[in-house]
């Protein structure tokens, strides 16, 4: 355990900054450069569902004013830094009034939930069938059974849901179709609600684990396979101590750290992943979010989103980062 | 480097005369191990480059005997099953349409054929570009260092934690309807960071090899020492990258797609698995509709990864089993 050192530190925070800075700009310049006007995507939208507006004239000017649109660019797209760096990003045009931290907010913890119970599934499933992979007390038909698994890691979570979806809701009938949790159970820490969240949210986490362990089983391998040539493993083997016992105390425990910093690398293809599984199963998180705002052309939305899932997977690889010295002693940043 | 015997990679401490075959192998184990002596003919290699090359035979051979006209809306009966499976209707599927067709009548088999090369198309293009800036950012990070590496490291750094799904997703609400080639250009936007980590990495430790101090001794110039003397050695690991980085593409560009956010009017497979998503194909049971292009897209990426798993044994022997 050891102090974490001020060079890394800053080296970390400026990478965080950057990365946010860098992000927010893009999601700013690109709609800049873009033929289609927003203000006309939204009065579009108020004329087709209110019939013809009168004097849109003087409404598209007011419009425009009031998103600021008629200041100079500079002026607009440091009005833009400071509201998203206080996380406001303005209304949705698809359900006006409606601030678009709102709605984000009200995804966010679906989104999140779903992601940390599969990533923990899918972690310890991956990687402890790494390791089996390895060690030579496997039985024989695991050391088949598992590498055939590994074909799977191919596939994008968004097929794999796919395929789930069809066999075990609509031909088994097991899982419900979408949702995340049923029509006729009020949302409250009740049984009843968290049963039925967990039941919808089965298929999408397990379509998600199903394609991912993968990854980290094949990273494990490869740092199992240095770890069973090392001293120790070999001192620890001659010493007589249980072929489990060394595999859970000497050997896993080493192979399992620098799997932490891979975390941090695959983040970001978790998250779109998960958004596209979101998509399928209609879950109410960011992902489903996101596609009603694209068939809505909620420009602001999908501006925020976007913005909002980056600066997470920005954050969750900061703190991998700075976690990782923590857990792992060996390591000594500041000398590289 | 590669061409070692992996008997003795096997058996560390073994005392043998190098080349001779250790004394408890099957015959079977014999013959692997020979095949494995040119690291390039690796199974797991032939079988992935198997895969994509037919899928690039069903692109190409699919234009020669089928017409591919039929891609467009009406060109069947609608919710037709494939060859000799019921539909809902009682109506069972005909070699008119052998995959059967979609809820406007679209030619399944047809779609797949203009398709699937479009999908390869996409992750090819893309990963090249990608790779060319990536060879090109890594050699001069590595190789100027100072100032410029710094400025490499932290913006590739910091471009590797932003999805590029979502920038897209950006993108082409803001534009609508985009080309393939559009798209390709945009992706690789996304996918030079990690060729350029890797070279980077890779040049900095070989620029103290003894190969290369050698070389630079003897008075090589510094595009002989790039492309003769460091070249040859990150072949594996580029291809790697490479192969890596289609499958990223194809993923994103299936993603986008799906999202409703791909080319409008060339069938891509991401486009038809959207449209079959969206008329509820799910519910009514048109398997074949999502079925075929998922499975196809599955076949796809195996493929990939095979070569990718393949690779990875021909450049760390280490992998490699008996």
């Amino acid at each position: 355990m050891g102090r974490i050192p001020a060079s890394y530190m800053i080296n970390r925070l400026l990478t965080l900054f950057l990365t946010v800075f860098i992000a927010a700009t893009l999601i700013w310049i690109i709609p800049r450069l873009s033929p289609i006007d927003p203000v006309d995507v939204m009065l579009g939208r108020m004329a087709a569902g209110g019939g013809a507006i009168e004097n849109s004239g003087a409404i598209l000017t007011q419009l425009r004013e009031s998103f600021g649109l008629d200041q100079p660019l500079i002026v607009q797209y440091l009005l833009y830094i400071k509201n998203t760096l206080t996380l406001d990003f303005g209304l949705s045009t698809a359900s006006f009034p409606t601030p678009v931290a709102q709605l984000i907010g009200q995804a966010l913890p679906w989104t999140l939930g779903l992601m940390l119970v599969s990533l923990i599934i899918t972690f310890i499933i991956g990687n402890l069938l790494g390791a089996l992979m390895v060690w030579e007390n496997t039985p024989r038909l695991w050391k088949v059974a598992i590498p055939s698994a590994m074909v799977m890691t191919a596939i994008p979570p968004l097929l794999s849901g796919l395929l789930l979806m069809y066999v075990f809701s609509s031909q088994l009938g097991w899982f419900p179709l979408t949702g995340a949790y049923g029509l006729n159970v009020e949302p409250g820490w009740d049984t009843g609600f968290i049963g039925s969240v967990l039941h919808h949210g089965f298929l999408p986490a397990m379509s998600i684990v199903l394609v991912t362990f993968g990854f980290w089983a094949l990273g494990m391998r490869g740092l199992m396979i240095t770890v069973q040539g090392e001293d120790y493993s070999v001192l620890a083997k001659a010493k007589g101590l249980r072929p489990r016992y060394i595999l859970y105390r000497y050997m896993i425990r080493n192979a399992i750290l620098p799997q932490v910093t891979a975390f941090a690398l695959q983040i970001g293809g978790l998250v779109a992943g998960q958004v596209l599984v979101e998509r399928i199963f209609a879950y109410p998180g960011m992902g489903k979010l996101l596609y009603d705002a694209i068939l809505d052309q909620d420009f602001p939305v999908i501006q925020g989103l976007s913005f909002v899932i980056i600066l997470m997977t920005a954050i969750a690889v900061f703190l991998v980062d700075l976690v990782y010295p923590l857990i792992d002693p060996r390591i000594r940043h500041g000398r590289d | 480097m590669v061409e070692q015997n992996l008997g003795d990679k096997a058996h560390p401490g073994a005392t043998r005369p190098p080349g001779a075959p250790p004394p408890d192998l099957t015959a079977r184990q014999v013959r692997r191990m020979k095949r494995f002596d040119n690291p390039w003919r690796n199974p797991k290699l032939i079988w992935g480059a198997g895969l994509l090359l037919s899928i690039v035979a069903l692109g190409i051979l699919g234009r020669l005997f089928w017409d591919t006209d039929l891609v467009f809306t009406g060109s069947g009966m609608p919710r037709q099953a494939p060859v000799g499976v019921e539909n809902i209707r009682g109506q069972i599927g005909s070699w008119a349409h052998p995959l059967g067709t979609d809820v406007s009548g679209k030619d399944l088999l047809a779609l797949l054929i203009v398709g699937a090369p479009n999908s390869l198309y996409v992750g090819v293009l893309a990963s090249l570009i990608g790779m060319s800036t990536g060879i090109f950012l890594g050699f001069t990070a590595g190789f100027v260092g100072g100032r410029t590496d710094d400025v490499i490291r932290v913006l590739s750094d910091v471009m590797i934690t932003i999805p590029p799904l979502l920038i897209l997703v950006v993108f082409q609400a803001a534009y609508g309807d985009i080309s393939l080639t559009l798209m390709a250009l945009l992706i690789a936007a996304f996918v030079w960071q990690s060729p350029t980590r890797l070279i980077r990495a890779q040049v900095l430790s070989m620029r103290e090899a003894g190969y290369v101090q050698m070389a630079r001794l003897s008075g090589a110039s510094t595009g002989h020492i790039m492309f003769r003397e460091m070249m040859p050695n990150l072949v594996p690991y580029l291809f790697g990258s490479f192969i890596a980085n289609v499958t990223t593409s194809i993923v994103t560009a299936v993603g986008l797609e799906v999202l409703g956010l791909g080319p409008q009017r060339i069938p891509t497979l991401g486009r038809v698995i959207y449209d079959a998503i969206n008329s509820g194909a799910l519910i009514q049971n048109l398997w074949w509709w999502w079925g075929i292009p998922t499975l196809l897209l599955a076949v796809m990426f195996i493929g990939l990864l095979l070569i990718n798993l393949g690779l990875d044994e021909v450049s760390n022997p280490r992998l490699r089993r008996l």
